[in-house]
């Protein structure tokens, strides 16, 4: 009596995987850099991709084929270090047994990152990595969402060259590898358009005490200042610069101003201007998933905080690797890397292609960068797009305060 | 032209904070010859300190730096039982892993409840600006409360029979004990009041700059090198020394990329540890 009642059991057991085996789940592996100096950037990045994740499961999961996938995540905390990018990415593909990658934030964990997907040939999403040169050294299976290093502050060198061709620029730059990279091209993008650059140094991302730094931006005779780094050191030296007075008619800092949090700097916020790889008033018409409103309207809603360009690129990343899925009919990561060689589309991030040239595979070639700055208005400070002027919501504040 | 000169106030400004953070190591090395490990741990203790009175219970900045003192008194005294008492006199590794140990605890205990967010204490005063150059509110601030210290804890030392206690056991343990002096008391007060010193420095550079539970790191490998500077031993060399480093620094930055500080700073360390071994301003060793 006992054993039939076992294999009865036993059979209903198999009976109900046998029906719960028509949900399969899709295993996405990431890391998120939750402490750290990266943790506000990397966290707002993640909040993307938990919105992709859980508007994509309550609508049934990806369609592939026949089958329907839902989403499942891993992640681990890198604590802003390569060496934990190493170890956990080793793990997420080794033990978590993640059949797709997301990349960690910011382009020194994605290079570290991309070393271990290569090496075990899993197809990594790379989202919030705008460095180069990663994809330089030969992929087959990374692909870049966010626009290359080179062109973040191409924006704000033909807005100086417009409004004060005889600039004199400070390039004060993290010595971390995203801000190297986009201070390189800088470079040479100013002596191109004839700017002259009167000082160009770096220090260390830990840097607190810019106080040295602004007396010698201020000895430079210096009246546009570029560069920054991430978000800690970009709102110090906002801070510190506002402290000391320094008289200049310029400054574009990188990745920190897009922060809505930039804003708790108050009076040393206004003017700062920072090129945005996204901006929730940008007008671009998408071929599929939400327009820059509905998705702008849906993140505030759940997060109770308006979108930065780190969120937006989250969810945009999770949108087309699920179109490529979608496309592909099938969750074969050569078949899915197939679409993703092929695509061409806009979304509500804007445009995206990747290369397919073996010497840059996955550098995004079509996604343009926009140039936004806080303003004041009616004693708020608020965040206005003021380049490209066809895409602009108001007008350039020059000289910025 | 000016510049140079504005680099090098403003070098000496923040450079007296460092002295005031060495002076806290300084006096507990001189007295009991103990080298303080948990010094950096006791400069973020003063910092997030001075960050909950100032910023979350909302007292005024500057007058949240008394209590913060006195916790730091407190929190030393009580340091000293647990993990120096029994460690003086015994070979000097000894101490140095006791309060390695403590310190591991204390940035462990950190970490895990305020992770690595980086903090702030927003304060503003009107600064002093020429020719283009400002010196701000904050930093003539707290070089004047330096001062202001520096000088308490040398009327301590010197004109009270507490600091006299000190400087007797300081230099000779035996014979104080022989005079009546209580040393195991004394050599308590001494930690706790060098902890106290260390905890009011990073109260003060809560108020310059923004901090996160491991900055202790940073600040702790500067007293080192400004109590080499100064002399072991001797507070008044200590708060010497961070004024010359930050001389020093002050004087570099204009002429070399602001990454090369550090290097310039500790061949300079390296070079003293050579040619003046008891420290550039080394009266009686304590």
């Amino acid at each position: 009596m006992a054993r039939q009642i076992l294999v009865a059991a036993a059979a209903i057991l198999f009976a109900l995987t046998a029906f719960a085996a028509d949900e399969d789940t899709l295993t996405i592996g990431y890391t998120v850099s939750r402490t750290g100096a990266l943790n506000l950037d990397s966290l707002a990045q993640e909040r993307g991709f938990e919105m992709w994740r859980d508007e994509v499961n309550a609508a049934g999961g990806i369609k592939a084929g026949a089958k329907r996938y839902k989403v499942r995540f891993v992640t681990y905390d890198d604590q802003s270090q390569g060496g934990r990018v190493q170890q956990l990415y080793t793990r997420l593909i080794v033990q978590d047994h993640a059949q797709f990658l997301f990349s960690p934030y910011s382009s020194g964990l994605v290079a570290t990152a991309t070393v271990i997907s290569e090496q075990y040939g899993k197809l990594m999403m790379s989202i919030g990595g705008a460095e180069g040169k990663t994809y330089q050294l030969g992929n087959h299976y990374l692909f870049q969402t966010y626009t290359p290093a080179d062109q973040y502050l191409s924006g704000a060198i033909a807005l100086l060259k417009e409004k004060n061709p005889g600039a004199k620029i400070a390039l004060v730059y993290s010595d971390d590898p995203f801000s190297k990279a986009v201070a390189s091209a800088t470079r040479d993008q100013a002596k191109q358009a004839g700017l002259s650059l009167v000082l160009d140094e770096s220090y260390p991302p830990s840097q607190t005490d810019f106080s040295a730094i602004i007396n010698k931006i201020v000895a430079s005779g210096a009246d546009a200042l570029l560069g920054g780094g991430h978000y800690p050191d970009g709102a110090t030296l906002a801070r510190q610069l506002y402290d000391q007075k320094a008289s200049l008619k310029w400054a574009t800092l990188l990745v920190a101003p897009d922060s809505p949090q930039f804003a708790s700097l108050g009076a040393a916020a206004q003017g700062i201007s920072v090129p945005s790889q996204w901006a929730p008033q940008v007008t671009y018409k998408p071929d599929f998933g939400p327009t820059p409103a509905e998705f702008t309207k849906r993140f505030e809603a759940k997060y109770n905080i308006a979108p930065g360009y780190h969120a937006a690129g989250g969810y945009a990343g999770g949108m087309l690797f699920q179109h490529a899925i979608e496309r592909a009919g099938s969750v074969e990561p050569d078949r899915v890397a197939a679409e993703l060689n092929k695509m061409k589309a806009t979304t509500l991030w804007g445009g995206t292609q990747f290369s397919t040239d073996p010497k840059s595979h996955g550098l995004q070639l079509s996604h343009q960068m926009v140039l936004t700055q806080w303003q004041m208005e009616g004693g708020k400070l608020v965040k206005e797009v003021i380049w490209p002027a066809s895409a602009a919501t108001a007008k350039v504040a020059f000289p910025y305060r | 032209m000016f510049g140079i000169l504005a680099s090098i106030l403003d070098g000496v400004l923040v450079g007296a904070v460092y002295g005031l953070a060495a002076m806290g190591l300084t006096l507990i090395w001189g007295v009991m010859n103990v080298i303080n490990l948990t010094h950096g741990a006791m400069i973020v203790a003063g910092m997030f300190g001075l960050y909950y009175l100032a910023s979350a219970a909302g007292l005024p900045t500057y007058s949240a730096i008394p209590p913060v003192a006195v916790a730091g008194f407190g929190f030393g005294v009580c340091l000293y039982w647990i993990a120096v008492h029994r460690v003086i006199g015994r070979p000097p590794l000894m101490s140095l892993l006791a309060t390695f140990a403590a310190n591991l605890v204390l940035i462990g205990l950190g970490t895990s409840a305020w992770g690595t967010v980086l903090f702030n204490v927003p304060v503003s005063l009107p600064g002093l600006t020429y020719e283009g150059y400002t010196f701000t509110g904050t930093h003539m601030m707290a070089a004047v409360l330096t001062a202001a210290i520096a000088g308490l804890l040398y009327l301590f030392l010197y004109r009270t029979r507490q600091g006299k206690a000190i400087r007797a056991v300081a230099g000779n343990r035996e014979a104080a004990e022989l005079n009546g002096i209580p040393t195991t008391r004394v050599l308590a007060l001494a930690f706790g009041l060098g902890v106290a010193l260390a905890c009011t420095s990073g109260a003060l550079i809560a108020t310059l700059f923004p901090f996160t539970v491991l900055s202790g790191a940073a600040y702790q490998l500067k007293s080192f090198v400004v109590t080499v500077l100064g002399g072991l031993g001797n507070p008044a060399g200590a708060l010497l020394g961070g004024v010359a480093l930050g001389l020093l620094e002050g004087a570099m930055t204009p002429f070399m990329p602001v990454s090369w500080t550090s290097i310039v700073e500790f061949v300079v360390f390296v070079v003293v540890l050579i040619a003046f071994p008891a420290g550039l301003l080394s009266f009686r060793r304590s």
